[in-house]
């Protein structure tokens, strides 16, 4: 066998060594339903749920459960099926969080009862919109 | 007054440099069929051409840049990206912030690439500026703005409010124009966001070059001559691209809260991979050039990182990334465009390709394990695949979109922890380049067999093993993985280091690019392996609180909350927090926001107070962007006072939200890195319950947790705020409230009028207290005061000592001039070609 030939083989190798990895530590879109059965099954993989923060009749955000030093808080999302989950987060609350349209948590569930969150990704109303109402506004 | 002059003009040039884009291309297509006689006539049509598109361009960016400086909102682009705020500089970067501003800004650096070219080159003039005028010509398109039934060509940056938005204002009156825009985004507004898109597009203009000659060359059949005019500029484009990199990391370190200048973002990973991709490039390209080997190689990595940086603009710019990345950026409906311009030339390329391949020429002798094409070749491979690596999974959200267009159903999301995913990758990939540009220049410049490269690797590997032992035990570094680095690295600096003594000794600074060049990037290495392997939070977990569950209390809480004027142990340092600041102009330092006073008038303040020699009370003062708030935080070492950083935050309504930039104290090994995460909203306080005290003059009591003493009250014969009438009386109590080493002194004013009584209370924001003189007891020698309390002033902050990133930066620096020195090198090879007549 030519030496380029086992070079071609090692370039493969390590190329096939890329893919497997992107494929095995790809994360996935999950709801808390599934997400909780992944939890149970033992898998501890982060996963992304995307959401929106439970909201009263008026439209207030509801269930912000900031801790006494700040630094980390609880609140309640509610997955594209409806179901409602406590997320908890290890970072003091980011500044537009309550008007976020949609947020997206990457992280896994600690115990049944909560959703710990490694990261949040918050999708704020678009500056399309907001042109509109604040035009119409003057 | 609604003008709509300049957006006509704008977009009447638009046309004209779409039309004539078209028109160059044609035009120079003849000039290369023309026979000697025609050729003359068709070359100068070909140039008026082109001459009449670059003007048309620099004209768009004109008009769109007038549009922005006189504040002209009826234009719905300054009226989004701009505002009556903003300083001249600031109003540069409204120019690109938005998608159409930023295809200009490539348009004209695209233009003069062109002109340059057509100065610079005799022969290859026609091929080369087909590509550039179609290139050209799909770039216009992009803000051609044009409408033909349900197809819409490009998004106008010339549109008006009122044909961009559907606010119900335009049915009462169609010429209402905004009074200010909703301003530009506070997160560019630093001076590196005016200087690093310039640069990038640049960079990613240029790549245009090298791939320029290559069409050309595989058109024209000079399937090797092509590299020699395009070495230069590959070289000048790698230079820029990645130039513009280091900015938006340090832009990203110096303004965002991310906590780092890298985060392997969608948006950093589409700039890093065609740059890698070009890097590779100009290896191979230099090594063709010395040994007639590796010309496919080269023509493959040309194609793709051309291709590459349409790839990067179509993931960043079709919103196909969506929720995966924190940059957003709006989809304006151009992706399919987006892919077309891509297609297209990805199409061209490898059609020409095809079609040449078996004229190429290519070597067929194996290549030697001891020879430098070997291992020239190992490290562009390494390149491509650290490159492979890195936008296999920057593209699932594009896969996503592909199967979901196809009536499909994925799930498939990026990695969860993107930092350690492709840390784990990149870092083996960095170890193997650093050990491959050790060993490659010492191939690079002699003959080399096993003897001969066992002597001349064993001095350098020696000391470099020292040097890295000294590293090692003195900075504390007992990861196996990063000793492995530290070895690396040390080994390329000096192994370099040695080539570049030797070429010194021997001939000219010229040939020294390469080993500038490798000495930054051990540099770089061993710069990211301290600044991020070791960067170290120093307000990690100080509230003391325990938690109600066990879980919660094993995390580590990354931050620190500082109440005001409440000393806080962190590490070393007692730190104290003194309340928000803004910038006047005129002062050199920030000014305590609670002597100032808004106006509705933008950026001017009143003065509640004198402050130094600068202004004096009741004085109108200057801002410089009112909406920024600076919280002074003072750290002491052994009760001094060893310095104050000041953190940012903008509440920007016109944005929505609050946006927080970090402070540094910059020390020569190590930086310090601080930024607020939360703060108090003291906007619309919720006051508690009344608390009544009464106390005499000269007693002292306590309000909230304050120590506070009565000094006494006296009657005023006038007030600042007030016109006192006949009979009126008023009494001015004085109420010094201690805070830790602060004194504050209150001033509730009670005024009576004909029987009747008023109040005016003082509220202290950063005590978060409200205190009114609620009544005078003159037989008991009591005043009564009501005191509201709110909560006092805090920041919520992370502080980390990032050490040695200064040798991370040195070493971008050194890198960016050996690549200098290798193009003015290569230009000048080029030129001395050219000028004997050789050119091809």
């Amino acid at each position: 066998m030519k030496k380029g030939h086992i070079l071609g083989l090692g370039i493969i190798a390590i190329a096939i060594v890329i893919i497997m990895t992107s494929i095995g530590d790809a994360s996935s879109y999950e709801d808390f339903d599934t997400a909780k059965e992944m939890m149970l099954d033992g898998e501890v993989k982060a996963i992304h749920v995307v959401g929106e923060l439970k909201k009263d009749d008026t439209g207030e955000v509801v269930g912000l459960n900031v801790r006494e030093d700040k630094v980390s808080f609880t609140f309640v999302l509610v997955d594209n099926n409806g179901t409602e989950q406590e997320v908890f987060y290890n970072e003091p609350v980011p500044a537009d969080f309550t008007r976020s349209e949609s947020v997206v948590v990457i992280g896994s569930y600690k115990n049944e009862e909560i959703f710990v969150a490694d990261k949040i990704l918050m999708k704020c109303p678009s500056k399309y919109q907001e042109t509109e109402v604040q035009a119409a506004g003057m | 007054m609604l003008d709509t002059f300049l957006g006509d003009l704008g977009h009447l040039m638009t046309i004209i440099a779409f039309v004539s884009s078209l028109i160059t291309a044609y035009a120079y297509f003849k000039t290369y069929q023309a026979n000697e006689i025609e050729k003359q006539s068709w070359i100068k049509f070909s140039r008026i051409s082109f001459a009449i598109h670059g003007i048309a361009t620099v004209l768009i960016a004109g008009s769109l840049f007038t549009i922005i400086y006189n504040h002209r909102f009826e234009y719905f682009y300054a009226y989004s990206h701009s505002s009556k705020a903003l300083p001249v500089h600031y109003m540069i970067s409204s120019f690109w912030e938005g998608q159409e501003g930023a295809f200009i800004l490539w348009m004209f650096w695209n233009v003069i690439l062109g002109a340059f070219l057509i100065r610079i080159n005799k022969v290859w003039e026609a091929p080369v500026m087909i590509v550039f005028a179609l290139v050209q010509a799909f770039l216009v398109s992009m803000i051609l703005g044009v409408v033909i039934g349900d197809l819409k060509i490009g998004s106008s940056p010339f549109i008006l409010l009122r044909d961009a938005t559907q606010a119900p204002i335009f049915q009462v009156n169609p010429d209402f124009v905004p009074e200010d825009g909703t301003g530009l985004n506070p997160l560019l507004q630093n001076i590196w966001m005016v200087i690093h898109p310039p640069t990038l597009f640049l960079g990613y203009a240029s790549t245009l070059v090298p791939f320029a000659f290559l069409m050309a060359g595989l058109a024209t059949g000079k399937y090797s001559e092509w590299i020699r005019p395009a070495l230069p500029w590959a070289i000048f484009s790698a230079m820029i691209l990645g130039m513009g990199i280091i900015m938006g990391a340090y832009w990203a370190y110096v303004t965002l809260n991310f906590g780092g200048y890298w985060n392997w973002d969608p948006v950093e990973n589409a700039v890093y991979v065609p740059w890698l991709v070009l890097v590779a490039s100009i290896h191979t390209m230099i090594t063709f050039k010395k040994s007639a080997t590796a010309l496919k190689t080269s023509i493959v990595l040309v194609i793709m990182s051309f291709v590459l940086v349409l790839y990067a603009t179509f993931l960043v710019r079709s919103g196909v990334l969506g929720d995966a990345s924190v940059h957003s950026f709006t989809d304006l409906g151009l992706s399919g465009q987006l892919l077309i311009y891509m297609l297209f030339f990805l199409g061209v390329a490898v059609f020409l390709s095809i079609r040449a391949w078996k004229h190429i020429p290519s070597s067929e002798r194996e290549a030697s394990v001891y020879s430098r094409e070997f291992w020239i070749f190992i490290g562009a491979t390494t390149l491509g695949l650290m490159a492979f690596q890195v936008i296999l999974p920057t593209s699932i959200p594009a896969y996503n979109a592909l199967i979901e267009s196809f009536g499909g159903i994925s799930n498939m999301a990026p990695p969860a922890d993107q930092v350690e995913f492709y840390t784990k990758f990149q870092l083996w990939f960095a170890i193997a380049l650093a050990l491959l540009t050790a060993v490659g220049q010492f191939f690079w410049w002699q003959k080399m067999d096993k003897s001969k490269l066992k002597n001349a690797l064993i001095t350098p590997y020696v000391i470099s093993l020292l040097f890295s032992a000294a590293i090692i035990v003195f900075a504390k570094v007992f990861d196996w993985k990063y000793i492995i680095l530290v070895v690396a690295g040390t080994f390329t600096i000096v192994a370099n280091a040695t080539i570049l003594a030797k070429l010194l000794k021997k001939s000219t600074f010229k040939l020294a690019g390469g080993s500038l060049a490798h000495i930054g990037l051990g540099m770089i290495l061993i710069g990211i392996m301290f600044s991020s392997g070791y960067s170290d939070i120093i307000s990690v977990n100080m509230s003391g609180l325990t938690y109600s569950n066990s879980w919660e209390d094993e995390m580590n809480k990354e931050h620190v909350l500082l109440w005001i004027n409440k000393p806080t142990q962190m590490k070393d340092y007692t730190v104290v927090y003194r309340g928000r600041h803004k910038k006047v102009v005129g002062v050199p330092e920030y000014v305590p926001a609670r002597i100032l006073e808004t106006t509705p008038e933008v950026n001017k303040m009143i003065a509640k107070a004198d402050y130094g020699e600068y202004f004096k009370k009741g004085e109108e003062v200057d801002i410089v962007l009112e909406e920024n708030d600076y919280f002074q935080i003072d750290y002491f070492q052994n009760e001094v006072l060893k310095f104050s950083l000041s953190p940012m935050s903008q509440f920007n309504e016109g944005m929505g939200g609050l946006i927080s930039s970090p402070d540094s104290k910059i020390y020569l090994n190590k930086d310090l890195y601080t930024y607020v995460a939360a703060m108090n909203d003291y906007s619309d306080p919720e006051w508690k319950d009344d608390e009544i005290y009464e106390v005499a003059p000269g007693e002292q009591f306590h309000v909230a947790d304050f120590v506070t003493y009565f000094d006494g009250a006296e009657v005023l014969e006038e007030m600042d705020d007030y016109v006192m009438q006949e009979g009126d009386i008023a009494v001015k109590a004085k109420l010094r409230i201690l805070d830790y080493d602060i004194e504050k002194v209150l001033e509730p004013t009670f005024i009576i009028r004909n029987n009747q009584v008023g109040k005016l209370p003082v509220i202290d924001e950063e005590l978060g207290l409200k205190v009114s003189l609620e009544n005078i007891l003159p037989e008991e020698n009591k005043f009564v005061f009501k005191v509201n309390q709110y909560q006092k002033d805090y920041v919520v902050m992370k502080a980390i000592v990032k050490p040695y990133i200064n040798v991370l930066w040195i070493g971008t620096i050194i890198m960016l001039i050996g690549f200098s020195v290798a193009i003015f090198r290569r230009f000048d090879e080029f030129k001395k070609m050219r000028d004997k007549g050789l050119e091809v």
